[in-house]
């Protein structure tokens, strides 16, 4: 069974935020609108931060893309009181929607704060509904929401070397956010198998995890040059 | 006097309030019910517009409902921990209070657990973690532990009502077939006098450990959370000591608030205002440490995200409440409560009103520093957070009903415990029967 994992080249990422458009189309995450979104409601599964290195005139910007980092050890999973999140045995941290009864407290206990609440019935203005992806539920209100590394498009790559007996090809299974990134910069794969593109990234020397001192275990893994302890964690900006 | 007389007086003082209502008490159960009406239209809206209409956004998942939530689950501490522990330790002045302790107890718990059904996201689910438990969650453990708590207060309430329940059955004007079935055939008897007490005393040694884990539970709901400052081995310690002092203040001002509507001076007197605000004054150092210490630590170990939500409180969008509760729950009532001259029943009345304010924003500060300041700078809500009008509508509905039910529990059952004054000391009955000759003489 294959180890899902993701490394993202942050010495790559120009923040044009393609990714960001393509997880958005690909999973149906309602837009919030401009006043919700200035109050804090926005929805995303994936986001680039901006952090700020350095002082003037010597500063430069670094874009780290967000999204769920699919913990080993996830402190969403153990507060939940009706296991609606959990891990799946191929490493994949899951939410199951129709169990989700609204607690939040998943959301609180995540140090990385990537999970989202429907705080209201998402909608989409016409002719926006018509961009609806079948193959991904749309969610209603009351319940929490975040990034799958794109659950269906592995399940079906699954199901397609299933069908032709065999393994899943490295690069067959390929999230919208990697898919649509013009740097190559997101790589996604199977971290036990040690040629895959994903395994070689995060076995580099460039290579870790956002906030790794937890004792979370993600499983995506930052590449950046150069001394970048502290300022690759998601939010923190020196 | 004779002691049946005297007996008849204590009855007949504590039944009026019963069968007796006055014009003021109908006109506060309507404002309550004007409040709870409000409260009820602003829960109605969230139901159908969802949470959207809250305050609550990303990162501050967490809002004004867990705060009162955690403040009601405190105040319940009140009665039946304080009233078990002084019967344990036969402390012969609780006689009178502890019934309108207790009250209190079973009132909170439901006020405070009543918030899980408006912060849900999905409330038509509630019964799922019943069904479904992953006990592994913290919030699971909630559940347990308040049911428990619940169960047993209710049970702690009921016992020493029964003779009481007995005599209200041959004297009530009305509901003689209510008092009946629940007096189960009580005749007073030495057999069930000691069945009675004995089953009394089984509940106060039992109720202490429950109440004591309700509150760790509660603090641990944040405590097992990875999220700065509230990440703390002292939480529920901490929050036990808040609880059972903010649970003293309500009672104490209970018992003024009764003490002048249902005319109880002669149980509620000044010895009790007195005793009580003197353990207020040591629970209030009890709180000042654990406070001092807790702020302290994270202050010196300077980790960089936990004093983010320091400094938020010392100096940030939350100074404003972390001071306000600092004179709230430790400096006024250290001024008023240290004096003997001031430990009168209007000086206790002050200091607990203050306590009641500063533990409902100790809590306040707790749910959303933490939450504004979470671990991803990037995400920090920082003091955007304001409570909606349905937020706020539905916190004041919550303590209109309190009080609600409070009243209807008033106008069911003497909230003095007759059979337990009439055991009492003879010295401390005849301070009774003092003040009720003195209302006699002043009304004839």
């Amino acid at each position: 069974m294959a180890n899902w994992g993701m490394a993202i080249d942050v010495d790559r990422c120009d923040g044009c935020n393609a990714c960001v458009v393509a997880c958005r189309t690909e999973n149906n995450v309602p837009p919030a609108g401009p006043e919700q979104a200035a109050i804090g409601r926005t929805i995303e599964w994936l986001r680039v931060e901006r952090h700020v290195e350095g002082e003037f005139p010597n500063v430069r910007v670094r874009f780290v893309p967000v999204m769920c980092v699919h913990c080993d050890e996830a402190p969403c999973a153990s507060v939940c009181p009706v296991s609606a999140t959990y891990e799946t045995p191929d490493g994949l941290n899951a939410q199951i929607h129709p169990r989700c009864i609204g607690t939040r407290a998943c959301a609180q206990a995540c140090p990385y704060t990537v999970r989202h609440f429907n705080w209201g019935e998402p909608s989409w203005e016409a002719p926006l509904e018509q961009t609806i992806n079948p193959d991904v539920a749309v969610r209603w209100k009351g319940i929490m929401e975040k990034c799958t590394f794109c659950v269906q498009r592995i399940r079906r790559a699954e199901d397609t070397a299933r069908g032709d007996e065999r393994e899943v090809q490295d690069g067959e299974a390929q999230p919208a956010c990697a898919q649509a990134c013009p740097a190559q910069a997101i790589v996604f794969g199977d971290l036990d198998d040690p040629e895959s593109a994903v395994s070689q990234q995060a076995e580099s020397p460039r290579a870790e995890r956002p906030m790794e001192e937890l004792g979370t275990g993600p499983r995506v893994f930052y590449l950046k040059e150069g001394d970048w302890r502290g300022s690759v964690r998601p939010g923190s900006s020196d | 006097m004779a002691a049946s007389d005297r007996d008849r007086a204590i009855e007949d003082s504590l039944i009026r309030p019963v069968v007796e209502t006055s014009r003021t008490v109908w006109l506060v159960v309507g404002l309550l019910l004007a409040v709870i009406a409000f409260g009820g239209y602003q829960w109605a809206r969230q139901l159908g517009e969802g949470m959207v209409i809250a305050g609550m956004n990303t990162p501050v998942y967490w809002g004004l409902y867990i705060t009162n939530y955690v403040f009601f689950i405190g105040i319940s501490h009140a009665g039946t921990l304080i009233s078990a522990i002084l019967r344990l330790t036969q402390a012969e002045w609780r006689r009178p209070i502890t019934r309108a302790a207790e009250a209190i107890t079973v009132f909170a718990l439901l006020m405070g657990s009543s918030n899980v059904l408006w912060h849900l996201g999905r409330p038509e689910l509630i019964y799922v973690p019943l069904l479904y438990p992953q006990p592994l969650s913290p919030l699971i453990w909630d559940v347990v532990c308040i049911s428990l708590y619940l169960m047993g207060s209710i049970t702690y309430l009921y016992l020493p009502l029964i003779p009481d329940l007995a005599i209200l059955r041959d004297r009530s004007p009305r509901l003689r077939w209510f008092y009946r079935a629940l007096a189960l055939g009580w005749e007073g008897t030495p057999k069930q006098h000691a069945r009675l007490e004995k089953l009394i005393g089984i509940m106060a040694v039992a109720i202490i450990p429950i109440a004591v884990s309700v509150h760790t539970v509660v603090s641990w709901v944040f405590a097992m959370n990875l999220l700065p400052m509230w990440h703390s081995a002292i939480f529920g310690p901490y929050f036990v000591v808040g609880a059972i002092f903010s649970g003293i203040a309500a009672l104490l001002i209970a018992m003024a608030i009764l003490r002048k509507t249902f005319r109880l001076e002669a149980f509620f007197r000044p010895i009790h205002f007195n005793n009580l605000g003197l353990l207020m004054l040591t629970m209030a150092c009890l709180w000042f440490y654990f406070t001092f210490a807790e702020h302290m630590t994270v202050w010196y170990g300077n980790e960089p995200d936990e004093v983010a939500v320091l400094n938020s409180r010392l100096y940030g969008p939350f100074s404003t409440a972390f001071w306000s509760m600092i004179a709230c729950c430790f400096v006024i009532p250290l001024g008023i409560l240290s004096f003997r001259r001031l430990r009168t029943i209007a000086g206790t009345v002050v200091a607990s009103c203050s306590v009641v304010v500063g533990m409902w924003l100790e809590r306040y500060i707790i749910v959303l520093s933490s939450a504004s300041y979470p671990r991803s700078e990037a995400m920090w809500d920082a003091g955007r957070y304001t409570p909606s009008m349905v937020e706020i509508g539905l916190t004041a509905a919550q303590f209109a009903a309190f009080a609600l039910l409070y009243i209807v529990f008033a106008k069911l059952f003497p909230l003095v415990s007759i059979w337990e004054i009439k055991e009492a000391d003879e010295r401390d009955v005849e301070a009774v029967t003092e003040v009720l000759d003195a209302q006699r003489a002043a009304k004839a």
